[in-house]
């Protein structure tokens, strides 16, 4: 063969490469319009449905402060499925964390210095739990559907423990103001709400920095690589053990995070309290986000996009006055509905 | 045994396949009669892959036919591919390693008595298999506990159960030591006794001479040339199949560095309990030292120790004259010492990540800029690495899962020529990549030792192990046994210290 079929033949290769590019970038356009497209006629006939109710600046303010709790132990599961694990033990740590701030705002007469410590508590207590979840899996390679279903009890029971099953009540308007309050009146006014709620902008801090922590760091990188392929990430030089370790501890401290939410909202620290579909919808907003509970891959804007769908169906199941059994039907429909489309594009794309 | 008569039991008939920006297959005709040995040879991404998915049911073809027994055949699912008697024996093998031997031999199939399985007579089925076959293998045994040799047993016992006329090896050579491949042979001389046909697919192309009747090159997709064995030459085998010829196998060395030279790397009395037993050795700088030596014999062990993938129970290792205390391959990684390892798929690369974040992810701190890693300048690295190597890829942000085993070794390499590695470890550099891949990492290798690099390697292929090592060494049952300067090594010594014998040494 002579360099200048070699020549016309490398000429060939770069012409489809950047048609398939092309192809792609289209394929990646097109699928975004038909999203949006598809989203808002589906929205409008939903806020007709509703009689304006869905679309009201007030109801969305609701979902976003429904979703809050779910999208930040989702944004903490986020980590650990990437990395091809799983954390079961978030709803008893809100459990455990919230009653344990409770307990530490009521035996402090300061509100400010008790509302410090609480937070310091919460989010210690949730990594520290996060961090006896991670030890065993990765000095003993226990796998972590173990060691964090052990945690789901001994979190539960100690919450039990320390409250004896009363809730304890809470009594600090600057603590209650971060589940409850709002911010930006003057925005709110614009749309006749009181404001933007804390609890939303705490979350979306939290889901932007996971984002930029996913995608932006060396440790995100790291997350990605471990949940692909460990022994080869670990062949690479990167410390798996201190990553994996990592990614249990931002889960138990966002649980932490995600039961000062709660707590704050409720008004008081209760034993029985992430103790229904919590870690259920944590895990769902994850993997109908596009994650794999495979590992190595996923994205955190995906997770909170999982924990809108989820928030957005309950209210509107709401409005809508279905019945709530009727509601835990379709909820798990559109989870595998959600899970196939995004596989069934995956393949298409891929091939 | 009627192997030139009448029809083929298998044909493709102007077979085309193409995927998205690749033409695989492009009007092919192929087949296989009963009782031959039809070899199948090409670089990877030739398209042998694709005629196998093609066969096994696993891919449709766009266009053409396929034709058993002369008669037109509809084959859309593994399971039709399976009723026309069609078994592909992939270099994965399909087998459950948890349940013993038998079972998995007849799995989905097991002999029933009313509604329990009906045990003996699964054992007889099977033992009479591989009495046929004329191999030994632990009936009971759970597969995972066999060797490679012996699963592979497995995989054709398997395809005899289900009467196969035609069995498809994918690289059945591939993890095999050479007395195990001359089992192999044995087998498939009986399948061919049988009247079962083989189309063997593999890149040792001495491999083809002994055992294939017929041979099929593919190149880009296309068949080149088709023809028995003995119409071909081992040289023009390899000029069909890439097109051109090869000037030489092997790039000539530049010299041995003096042996007064200060080594780079020193290891001394290594131990690894089991695997490595009081292991010497230095490496100087501008080096290429071989390691040689039968499955098992300690090299994998040996370069694994250095590179600080496995702690070591005892002895030394230093680089420059300072001892290394490695924990980790992050240790070694940072003293300077790489390591190839001999299964890329999984060890090597991060299949679902694309080329860039797999060449940088050892040396992501480099592109580390004010908390947050710097995509344009890694991707600028990257891409100047990919040229210099010629990975051949739509662009550095591609999967390297979609990359042909040449260019996903070459990422490999590339992963440690970012910073660039004093000691670069290879095991098995070029297994499962096609010549021209092959000759071009060689390349590599010795424009790495001209710039300084030492580089230890170790290779189950004696041919490359004699023609890429400036200095041999032997290892047998986890010591090393021998030692030979270029040019002293033979095959026939260096395979009589590997197993132990003296006889070929007579």
């Amino acid at each position: 063969m002579t360099d200048v079929d070699d020549q016309a033949k490398a000429l060939e290769a770069k012409a489809q490469a950047a048609a398939a590019a092309k192809r792609q970038r289209l394929g990646a356009a097109l699928r975004a319009a038909g999203i949006v497209v598809a989203l808002a006629i589906l929205l409008t006939i939903l806020n007709a449905a509703t009689h304006g109710d869905f679309l009201a600046p007030n109801n969305v303010l609701n979902i976003l402060r429904q979703i809050a709790v779910i999208a930040v132990l989702a944004a903490g599961q986020t980590f650990v499925i990437i990395t091809a694990g799983i954390d079961l033990s978030v709803g008893s740590l809100i459990a455990l964390t919230g009653v344990l701030m409770a307990g530490v705002l009521a035996g402090n007469t300061n509100p400010i210095e008790g509302v410090a410590l609480a937070v310091l508590v919460g989010l210690s207590v949730g990594g520290a739990a996060g961090a006896i979840n991670g030890l065993p899996v990765v000095k003993f390679n226990l796998p972590p559907f173990i060691t964090t279903l052990a945690m789901l009890d001994i979190a539960r029971g100690l919450a039990f423990l320390y409250t004896g099953g009363k809730p304890i009540e809470i009594d600090n308007t600057a603590f209650t103001f971060l589940g409850g309050g709002f911010l930006f009146p003057g925005i709110g006014h614009l749309v006749r709400i009181p404001g933007i709620p804390t609890s939303v902008l705490i979350m979306l801090a939290v889901i932007i920095a996971g984002q930029f922590v996913l995608t932006q760091t060396r440790f995100g990188r790291y997350v990605y690589a471990i949940g692909g392929n460990e022994e080869a990430a670990r062949l690479s030089g990167i410390n798996v053990g201190a990553v994996k370790l990592s990614v249990y501890i931002i889960s138990g401290a966002l649980a932490g995070l995600a039961s000062l939410l709660l707590a704050a909202r409720l008004s008081s620290g209760i034993p029985q309290s992430g103790g229904g579909s919590e870690l259920l919808n944590s895990i769902a907003a994850v993997v109908v986000g596009g994650t794999s509970l495979m590992g190595g891959r996923g994205s955190m804007t995906g997770t909170f996009v999982g924990a809108l769908l989820i928030g957005v169906l309950y209210n509107l199941m709401n409005l809508l006055n279905v019945n709530s059994y009727a509601q835990d039907v379709a909820l798990g429909a559109v989870i595998l509905a959600a899970v196939l489309l995004d596989e069934l594009r995956r393949r298409y794309f891929a091939a | 045994m009627t192997a030139d008569a009448g029809v083929p039991y298998l044909a493709v008939k102007g077979i085309s396949k193409s995927y998205p920006g690749v033409r695989a297959l492009v009007d092919v005709d192929f087949d296989t009669k009963r009782g031959e040995v039809h070899a199948l040879v090409g670089e990877n991404g030739a398209g042998k892959s694709t005629l196998v998915k093609i066969l096994a049911g696993a891919v449709r073809p766009d266009a053409g036919e396929i034709l058993i027994d002369g008669k037109p055949a509809h084959i859309a699912t593994p399971r039709q591919s399976e009723a026309y008697g069609i078994s592909v024996i992939y270099q994965e093998f399909n087998l459950v390693p948890e349940l013993p031997v038998a079972q998995n031999v007849l799995l989905g199939r097991e002999p029933t008595r009313g509604i329990t399985i009906d045990w003996s007579a699964m054992n007889d089925r099977v033992a009479s298999i591989f009495a046929r076959l004329g191999v030994n293998v632990p009936l009971q045994a759970p597969v995972k506990t066999l060797s490679v040799a012996q699963q592979q047993m497995v995989e054709i016992a398997k395809a005899l159960s289900v009467d196969a006329k035609i069995i498809v090896m994918d690289e059945p050579s591939a993890a095999l030591t050479s007395n195990e491949v001359a089992r192999l042979f044995d087998v498939i001389r009986t399948l061919k006794a049988e009247d079962v046909g083989v189309v063997y697919i593999s890149h040792r192309l001495e491999e083809i001479f002994q055992i294939a009747d017929r041979v099929t090159v593919f190149r880009d997709g296309h068949q080149i040339k088709t023809g028995p064995v003995s119409q071909f030459s081992q040289d023009e085998l390899v000029r069909l199949m890439v097109g051109r010829t090869l000037d030489a196998h092997f790039p000539t060395l530049p010299p041995e560095p003096a042996s007064s030279t200060s080594p780079l790397l020193s290891v001394r009395h290594l131990t690894l309990p089991g695997r490595i037993d009081d292991v010497s050795l230095d490496l100087r700088a501008g080096e290429i030292l071989g390691l040689a030596g039968l499955v098992g014999a300690g090299r994998t062990s040996l370069l694994r120790a250095i590179s600080g993938a496995d702690r070591i129970a005892a002895g030394s290792i230093s680089l420059d004259g300072r001892e290394l205390h490695l924990r980790n391959p992050h240790d070694a990684i940072a003293a300077g010492i790489a390591l190839v390892t001999e299964d890329r798929k999984a060890q090597g690369l991060i299949l679902g990540m694309t080329v860039r974040e797999n060449v940088t992810l050892p040396h992501l701190e480099l592109f580390e800029h004010g908390g947050h890693v710097d995509r344009e300048r890694e991707a600028a690295a990257v891409s100047k690495l990919a040229a210099d190597l010629n990975i051949r890829t739509p662009s550095i942000e591609q999967v390297t899962r979609a990359l042909s085993g040449g260019n996903q070794q070459k990422v490999v390499l590339a992963k440690w020529l970012l910073q660039k590695a004093r000691v670069i470890c290879f095991d098995e550099p070029t297994r499962g990549i096609d010549v021209g891949a092959k000759h071009e990492i060689y390349e590599l290798m010795v424009g790495l030792v001209r710039s300084g690099t030492g580089i230890l390697m170790a290779s189950s292929e004696l041919p490359e192990v004699l023609g890429m090592s400036m200095r041999l060494l032997v290892m047998r049952e986890g010591r090393i046994v021998g030692e030979f300067a270029a040019g002293e090594a033979t095959q026939e010594k260096v395979i009589a210290l590997a197993t132990g014998t003296t006889a070929a040494a007579a």
